[in-house]
């Protein structure tokens, strides 16, 4: 299903013109992102301590992360205690060996799948389908990305970026279907149709949670179609994969997650379905629940105490809704799994930072993202501040920016040296300028900074010149 | 290529886990409290402005508190409207007698006569029409493919949330297991007027003690994966009727 690894470690830059250059693709976006911006400007404004709410969120969130440990812990005490077994796994390959081993012991070779982003995150489909297990995903949108092997685009709408057309095509040609129309609503009950058997038949699902509740042990998830309520019912064995951040310490938490999270993803004042289960329930539900909790980067990005801010995350996507480099890029030029502003600082932080050295640029810092924001996560400043990293950490940071620097300071400290400078560069860009512009790509060191932009021509005159001679 | 995980694996992941999070904090104060709440003392964690006075507004919201509490009726009438928002239907009755009545003449607008219903359902809420057939679900359980082909299925609720149109089914009396309010098509869900809280956290305080699976539903079950335009009923129950009394 997933895109070989060069292309989900490609650089912004490269993936970002082939999706500009999808006119269908950016209509598709740019419908959908208006119409979830305004609805969400909307719902929010009814909540007249909103900005209350987030401070809320922010903190509740914060202090769990400073004693990860502590509500770890406390969460796996919890979960035992109610008939769960939790696991630990510091890497996508510890987690999908366990998912599979667990599988395997239910007696199955198949799981259904609610949508999570931590599962994709790991490969777990690619990981299980190499251990001769059936990963079937469920929720509408990620049947359609995996129906068509292509990459999800939007944390929350992961086909946002095919249209019913589309849709409708491959239903036809993956499902065997005949005479479809384009309408959602029929398209709706094609995946009805199709699903149920597979509900009612599958003996593991796979889930993962949107919290989980330290002091009681609970887990919850939050969803619109019901597949999440079918997967986490109807299995005999349920296995459920955490990033070790979505922890809440108490029950009382999710007061304020609750208001926060639909109005911020959905733009609606609650979600359709909630779940919430606390270990195993005797004659309801599955009898065999593991909970695996994942590493994977989450401790390495804990290290650095500004970027952390990332792991506050709730994954709304009301970020991506509203960024203009996201609404024409699309979610698949970020090359990762988490698109968008929260993906440019979450995904060079959980990965290793020399993997996506493009992703902090891909941004012009307007802020937008900052302000809706459930959880107040300052996505601009981890922008600026991971710039400041990978060009200190990293060979691959643009190394003659560095020089440039260095240099620039030196310039500017000295009159003589800065006028000389000026007018170096007003006789050596010459040849390049054309109507006031330098659209050249420079050679050597400048050709980083010329790739992806044109230059203004140093003017004849400059001020200091004009100066001198009025 | 398959990689079993030794039990030496799965303890040393948990400890290295744990290491790896103290190493990364050493910033936090060893007498921080591992618990932000709003009543925290702001010596302890210094807040922005205004921020607890804020938040504690936040939990109490709608509460005595910080604003007149809704009277009663404006309740009420704020519950069916948000829950009708959904595209869910609100029939309401003037007082508990009025239940069964209600309940049976939805059950003939939707010709439904083959009802699944908890086994411990009150007996207020059991229509007396002799063209509607209940089937109990309890010990033993209705098998999945009769829960799946029967015409709907009749509950009563834990609570329901006002401001934002939710019911919350807690497993308790008169709500049966999960499944059952799942595979039905239709789902007719009874509200009492004692179980309507104004907001979320309210509704939250209520569960705080609750063990048994709890499930929130606002509205049937719905998509907007395509295109981003909302679908009534994908997986869940396609209708939801509600019936409010009092």
């Amino acid at each position: 299903m997933s895109a070989p690894k060069s292309e989900r470690t490609a650089k912004f830059q490269v993936l970002a013109p082939r999706n500009l250059a999808n006119s269908q693709q950016r209509r598709n976006l740019r419908k959908a992102t208006t119409t979830i911006r305004d609805k969400r400007t909307r719902t929010v404004a009814e909540v007249d301590d909103w900005e209350a709410l987030r401070e809320a969120g922010a903190r509740i969130k914060e202090r769990a992360l400073r004693h990860l440990d502590v509500h770890l812990e406390q969460l796996e005490a919890s979960v035992t205690a109610a008939g769960g077994t939790v696991h630990w796994a510091r890497d996508a390959a510890q987690a999908n060996a366990l998912v599979a081993q667990l599988t395997r012991a239910a007696g199955s070779d198949e799981v259904i799948k609610v949508k999570s982003m931590a599962t994709d995150e790991i490969g777990l489909n690619d990981a299980l389908a190499a251990e001769g297990i059936t990963a079937h995903e469920t929720d509408l949108a990620e049947l359609i990305v995996q129906l068509a092997h292509d990459r999800p685009s939007h944390i929350l709408v992961p086909a946002i970026h095919r249209n019913r057309v589309e849709i409708r095509d491959l239903f036809e040609r993956e499902l065997g279907e005949t005479g479809l129309s384009t309408e959602p609503a029929e398209l709706t009950a094609v995946a009805r149709r199709h699903l149920r058997e597979r509900f009612l038949s599958v003996g593991v699902g796979v889930s993962g949670a949107n919290f989980a509740i330290a002091e009681t042990g609970a887990i919850c998830v939050v969803e619109s179609e019901g597949n999440g309520r079918m997967c986490t019912t109807l299995p005999h064995t349920l296995i459920t994969v955490m990033g070790i951040e979505k922890i809440l310490p108490r029950f009382d938490d999710l007061g304020v997650m609750l208001q926060l999270l639909p109005r911020s993803s959905t733009a609606e004042r609650m979600n359709p379905y909630t779940s919430l289960w606390t270990g195993v329930t005797p004659g309801d539900g599955p009898q065999a629940f593991h909970l695996i909790l994942l590493d994977n980067g989450r401790t390495a990005t804990l290290a650095d105490e500004f970027g952390r801010q990332a792991l506050r995350c709730i994954r709304c996507s009301a970020c991506l809704n509203v960024c203009p480099v996201y609404e024409r890029a699309g979610g698949q030029s970020y090359g990762n799994t988490y698109p968008g502003p929260i993906g440019a600082i979450l995904a060079p932080q959980l990965a290793r930072l020399k993997d996506h050295t493009s992703l902090p640029w891909a941004s012009s810092l307007c802020g937008a993202c900052y302000e809706v924001c459930p959880v107040k996560i300052d996505i601009p400043s981890v922008l600026v501040h991971l710039r400041g990293r990978i060009i200190r950490e990293t060979s691959d940071g643009p190394a003659s920016e560095r020089l440039a620097m260095d240099a620039m300071a030196r310039v500017f400290t000295s009159r003589r040296r800065y006028e000389l400078a000026q007018k170096a560069a007003r006789t050596s860009s010459r040849p390049l300028s054309k109507d006031g512009r330098i659209e050249a790509r420079l050679p050597g060191p400048l050709k980083g900074w010329t790739e992806f932009r044109d230059l203004p021509a140093p003017p004849a005159q400059t001020f200091r010149d004009w100066w001198r001679v009025r | 290529m398959a990689s079993a995980l030794s039990d030496a694996d799965r303890s040393g992941a948990r400890a290295a886990i744990l290491a790896a999070i103290r190493a990364a904090t050493p910033d936090v104060p060893a007498d921080e409290p591992a618990t932000w709440t709003a009543e925290e003392p702001a010596g302890l964690a210094p807040t922005p402005h205004g921020a607890r006075e804020a938040v504690w507004r936040s939990e109490h919201r709608g509460g005595a508190q910080i604003a007149k509490p809704l009277g009663a009726e404006a309740l009420l009438a704020l519950v069916a409207e948000r829950i009708s928002d959904y595209r869910a239907t609100v029939t309401r009755v003037q007082d508990e007698g009025g239940i069964a009545d209600a309940v049976g003449a939805i059950l003939i607008r939707h010709d439904a006569r083959h009802i699944a219903a908890p086994d411990d359902l009150p007996p207020d809420l059991k229509p007396t029409l002799q063209a509607v057939r209940l089937y109990p679900d309890g010990d033993p359980p209705l098998p999945n493919d009769q829960l799946s082909a029967l015409d709907g299925v009749l509950t009563g609720c834990a609570l329901a949330i006002a401001d934002t149109g939710t019911i919350v089914l807690d497993a308790g009396v008169g709500q049966g297991r999960r499944t059952l309010t799942l595979l039905p098509d239709l789902h007719v869900c009874v509200i009492r007027a004692d179980q309507v809280v104004h907001t979320v956290p309210e509704a939250i305080a209520r569960l705080r003690t609750v063990r048994r699976p709890i499930t929130f539903i606002s509205g049937p079950s719905a998509t907007s994966d395509i295109e981003l335009d909302r679908v009534e009923g994908v997986h869940g129950p396609r209708r939801l009727e509600v019936v409010l009394a009092g």
